[in-house]
């Protein structure tokens, strides 16, 4: 057998034993999903991240978290930048709850106003605080202090 | 409808009734601006007004109506010569005025300033203008300002100048959309109405007409309302001076208009309508700003509670 035909092995993810697996997450976005889980961290476990993998419905990125169930504000957190992602909670390998994730009605704390002269961005002692619009697939974020909208990108302003 | 303790931060809190309301106090308190009356309305309260930059009209008008209805202004004075020259959050010093007050008008650099600042005061925040925000007591004056002039109801007008950047004519056409105005937005390309309010408006049944021609939008309107085009937003000075000419207002151009026309401009004005027509009967301007004293007047006196 030629070098040429020797098959490649296929490198794939493991399963985990207990744990999150965050799929369908729009394609380019797993590397924000995780800015917005504050992963890495000393204590966030062992993480891997699928980008671009194959789908039905064309690609997607996948994120599964060992040892950590994601809780309903952190999903809806996700739902920013991955309206379409799936939470599979893993018990003993086995998808004990599934859900999708919910766009909040309010988000602070996430995302950072890009108007540079919001008072958001200044020294003053607030969060940044948006109410969201869903529009479609398309999500709208509005600023609560200068009104300043944000639709498209949300990924690039997280905090 | 109780307006007690409330916060005057952007138009869009406001619903028709609500401005009917204000506006018809500033009817009644009218008189009072003028002097042909006296209150003690507001004696033995204190309004705090904290300009962080410089103003004239909108300062000293919230000042003479406290004064008008027999209450007391503390200034904040120059920021320079304040804590915030050293570096005190406008959170904190919002928290440190309320006690001091009844009252705070705030006018600030940054956008959203009014809105944080409503967040720490447990006294009512009326925003005088926060960056290229809202200044709602503007709109409030403005539409006073129709109502007496001219009529709110049915009204056909043409507001002319910087639409993209200019703060006021965004408030008013917001307000004017509860109305059932028509409206003629005359701009040049560069700095025409941002399209998200062109097309709020059109989805509140709004009948919006956009032109460059201002001599094509006077013909029918009720009031044509100008506003100030800024030199910085041209980098080439000839094209100002062309943008600026081609919409300045003068009496030839009003030959065209109908009689009762009537020309506001939330001033200072630079050169976009000509001296000359001061004298007609079209020129409305100066009364306009004086109107910012009844209406402050209704407003002070309403979240002071004063005045149901």
């Amino acid at each position: 057998m030629s070098l040429e035909e020797t098959p490649i092995p296929e490198i794939r993810v493991h399963p985990i034993r207990n744990g999150t697996v965050i799929d369908h997450i729009t394609a380019g976005q797993a590397l924000n999903v995780l800015n917005i889980l504050n992963i890495p961290n000393p204590s966030s476990g062992v993480v891997s991240v699928l980008i671009n993998a194959p789908s039905v419905h064309g690609i997607k990125d996948v994120v599964k978290i060992e040892g950590r169930e994601l809780n309903v504000e952190e999903v809806d957190r996700i739902s920013l930048i991955a309206p379409n992602a799936t939470i599979n909670i893993i018990r003993n390998f086995e998808v004990s709850e599934k859900t999708h994730v919910h766009i909040p009605e309010k988000v602070s704390g996430v995302v950072k106003c890009i108007n540079p002269n919001c008072i958001s961005n200044s020294n003053e002692p607030v969060t940044s605080r948006f109410t969201v619009k869903p529009d479609g697939r398309k999500i709208t974020l509005r600023c609560s202090y200068c009104e300043r909208t944000i639709s498209e990108g949300i990924g690039d302003h997280l905090l | 409808m109780t307006f007690k303790d409330l916060h005057i931060i952007s138009m869009k809190s406001f619903s028709r009734d609500m401005i009917d309301h204000i506006l018809d106090t500033a009817e009644k308190l009218e008189p009072i601006a003028s002097s042909k009356s006296k209150s003690d309305l507001l004696k033995g309260k204190v309004l705090a007004v904290m300009f962080f930059e410089p103003s004239t009209r909108t300062r000293m008008s919230f000042e003479t109506a406290m004064m008008r209805l027999g209450g007391d202004v503390l200034s904040l004075g120059s920021v320079d010569a304040s804590s915030i020259a050293k570096g005190e959050t406008l959170a904190d010093t919002i928290r440190v005025v309320q006690g001091y007050s009844n009252a705070i008008v705030l006018r600030h650099n940054k956008e959203g300033a009014a809105q944080l600042a409503s967040e720490f005061s447990s006294v009512p925040i009326i925003n005088a203008g926060d960056g290229a925000g809202h200044h709602p007591t503007q709109t409030f004056l403005d539409l006073y300002t129709i109502r007496r002039e001219s009529h709110l109801e049915g009204l056909k007008i043409a507001l002319a100048g910087d639409l993209k950047y200019g703060r006021t004519v965004h408030s008013l056409c917001y307000a004017l959309s509860l109305y059932g105005a028509e409206i003629t937005l005359v701009s040049p390309k560069e700095l025409r109405m941002p399209a998200e309010i062109v097309d709020d408006l059109k989805s509140h049944n709004i009948k919006v007409r956009e032109t460059d021609s201002i001599e094509e939008a006077i013909t029918d309107v009720d009031v044509l309302y100008a506003t100030r085009i800024q030199k910085e937003r041209f980098p080439d000075p000839a094209e100002y001076r062309k943008v600026a000419n081609s919409l300045q207002i003068t009496p030839e151009l009003l030959e065209k208009a109908k009689p009762e026309l009537k020309v506001m401009h939330p001033l200072p004005r630079t050169n976009e309508i000509d001296p000359r027509v001061d004298d007609t009967p079209h020129a409305c301007y100066f009364k306009q700003s004086f109107y910012g004293v009844p209406v402050r007047m209704a407003l002070l006196a309403l979240v002071m509670g004063a005045l149901e």
